[in-house]
């Protein structure tokens, strides 16, 4: 039998799949799960790769369709709604663009952060594994579709010079705290999601309001001289948005949604871990 | 220390889906674990009070019939279900053999699917590219391996499940039934390296309805009915009990 928890502790740190037999609900357990997740990288960046690469299998050009199609969407829906909005083509077009990349790695990660475990459930069920491999994994393709889709990115700031500066660098810790965003994000909502299988539909109807609500294909600044315009800061994916948006076109840093982020990212990340600790060993009784 | 110790473990499955009221009474039918109804969504209690102790060198069979709970017992002890009741503590390298087809993308080829099995199972990708000659050349799959695996018969595909396995040397082998679907000769080389490897280290636990093949591999037995363990002995006198007939006897006597 096992004696006390710092031997459970020293066979743990040997053996990724040890388990100790004190109670499932705990920070330990939690964490190492965390943590043999990220030691498995180089089993989740190569199924990330194989999800992609498994899409287009077969097809001549393969992952370029995905900034393709990006670049199809984004330039059809800048035209479109620049001419709405009687917006500059020049600045409206990147600014469309940008926007639309960055919500397609929010709502990646919603979207399919919900159905995390579910999808997995053949994995889950038969092969022991820690379960936030699911969600690294996730994470790192909806990474890899972005960095394909920034690609029109650099295509249009060469077409339409925009006003960088050196403020671009904040783009990537921008992007580091996005994909932290994503992983709690996935963990809560992949959680309860497999529990109460009513939320995934909730989810996917929410995130396209909040894709309406959120200024990507209409600017913000434009309609800040409506009253109601100020509702908008509410929406806490606009925030997101702009932290990553301001940098990639050289606009001027909004500090006010880097606090805005930095609050949520810390309260999520707090909740995510609770759910975690509680119910990280149920999920495979619920998928 | 390679060991498995259930201590009093129950696994119970709550049923979110099911109609309260047409599970109102407790049902404890030939098949299936207990269905318990005292909270608001109902339970299957599909192991209880499982104290089971196994150390090095173990070689278990187990039997019993369908829904008795073997597959249940060897996610358990594989460290998928963590008890719901009991405690479980598994020491050592598991290396299930459950449902052949997961973990296998049909889409890629036999090579890229043992990497991902392998990386699955603990391994790292240079322990994985070191073994692939001899996994290729144990399954006898060759220039095959470079086809997708949708190609494959069951069989190629067990084979390779097999060949993976085999040669990551696990400490704890949980074998599921539905590893038949070989030819008797590659039968004979997976008995010799399933042999030699537990021989080596560990621990093997293998469910399976074939007599023969339990008798080959297997000392001990551990009879499941209704999720609990019914009894727990030497091979030959847990058989027999199952069976009501002396089966090793028979077996021996061909």
């Amino acid at each position: 039998m096992t004696t006390g928890d710092d031997r459970a502790e020293d066979v743990a740190s040997v053996d990724p799949f040890a388990t100790d037999p004190s109670n499932p609900r705990s920070w330990k357990r939690a964490f190492r799960d965390i943590g043999l997740g990220w030691r498995q990288r180089a089993l989740w960046g190569y199924l990330g790769w194989q999800d992609i690469k498994q899409r287009y299998r077969r097809s001549v050009l393969g992952p370029l369709w995905i900034s393709i199609s990006m670049g199809v969407i984004a330039t059809a829906m800048g035209i479109l709604y620049g001419a709405l909005f009687h917006e500059d083509i020049k600045v409206f077009l990147p600014y469309v663009a940008t926007g639309l990349l960055i919500w397609n790695f929010i709502n990646g990660c919603i979207l399919e952060g919900s159905e995390v475990f579910i999808a997995n459930e053949g994995l889950i069920k038969f092969l022991p594994a820690p379960i936030t491999l699911h969600v690294y994994r996730l994470v790192w393709r909806q990474t890899l579709f972005f960095l394909h889709n920034l690609v029109i990115w650099l295509l249009l700031v060469i077409i339409f010079p925009q006003p960088l500066s050196w403020t671009v660098l904040l783009a990537v810790p921008a992007f580091l705290v996005l994909g932290i965003n994503g992983a709690w994000i996935t963990v809560l909502s992949g959680i309860l999601a497999t529990r109460f299988r009513d939320i995934p539909p909730i989810i996917a109807s929410v995130t396209q309001l909040l894709f309406f609500m959120t200024p990507i294909v209409w600017s913000y600044e434009r309609l800040k001289s409506n009253p109601l315009a100020a509702y908008v800061e509410l929406n806490p994916v606009m925030h997101f948005v702009e932290i990553l948006r301001e940098p990639l076109l050289g606009q001027e840093i909004v500090w006010r949604h880097w606090i805005v982020v930095g609050a949520i990212t810390v309260v999520g990340s707090a909740v995510a871990l609770v759910c975690l600790r509680n119910y990280r060993s149920r999920v495979a009784y619920w998928v | 220390m390679v060991s498995i110790d259930l201590d009093r473990a129950a696994v119970d499955f709550p049923i979110f889906d099911a109609k309260t009221r047409s599970l109102k009474k407790a049902v404890l039918g030939r098949a299936g674990g207990r269905i318990g109804t005292e909270s608001k969504v109902p339970i299957i209690e599909a192991l209880r009070d499982i104290t089971i102790s196994l150390r090095k060198g173990e070689r278990v069979a187990l039997v019993g019939h369908n829904g008795a709970g073997k597959t249940t017992l060897l996610r358990l002890m594989s460290g998928i279900y963590e008890p719901t009741r009991g405690r479980a503590s598994i020491k050592g390298k598991v290396a299930p053999v459950f449902d052949l087809a997961v973990g296998m993308d049909p889409e890629i080829s036999g090579l890229e699917n043992i990497l991902i099995r392998g990386l699955f199972l603990g391994m790292t990708r240079k322990q994985m590219d070191a073994r692939v000659d001899d996994i290729a050349e144990f399954t006898e799959l060759g220039d095959y391996l470079q086809m997708p695996l949708r190609t494959y018969s069951t069989g190629m595909r067990v084979r390779l499940a097999l060949g993976v396995v085999t040669s990551i040397d696990p400490e704890i082998l949980l074998l599921d039934e539905g590893i038949g679907a070989v030819d008797a000769e590659f039968m004979a080389k997976a008995r010799n390296r399933l042999n030699e490897l537990v021989a080596r280290s560990g621990i093997l636990v293998f469910a399976s309805h074939s007599d023969e093949f339990l008798a080959e591999l297997c000392d001990t037995a551990i009879w499941m009915e209704h999720g609990t363990v019914k009894e727990h002995g030497p091979l030959r006198e847990v058989l027999a009990h199952y069976k009501g007939r002396d089966v090793l006897a028979e077996i021996e006597a061909r």
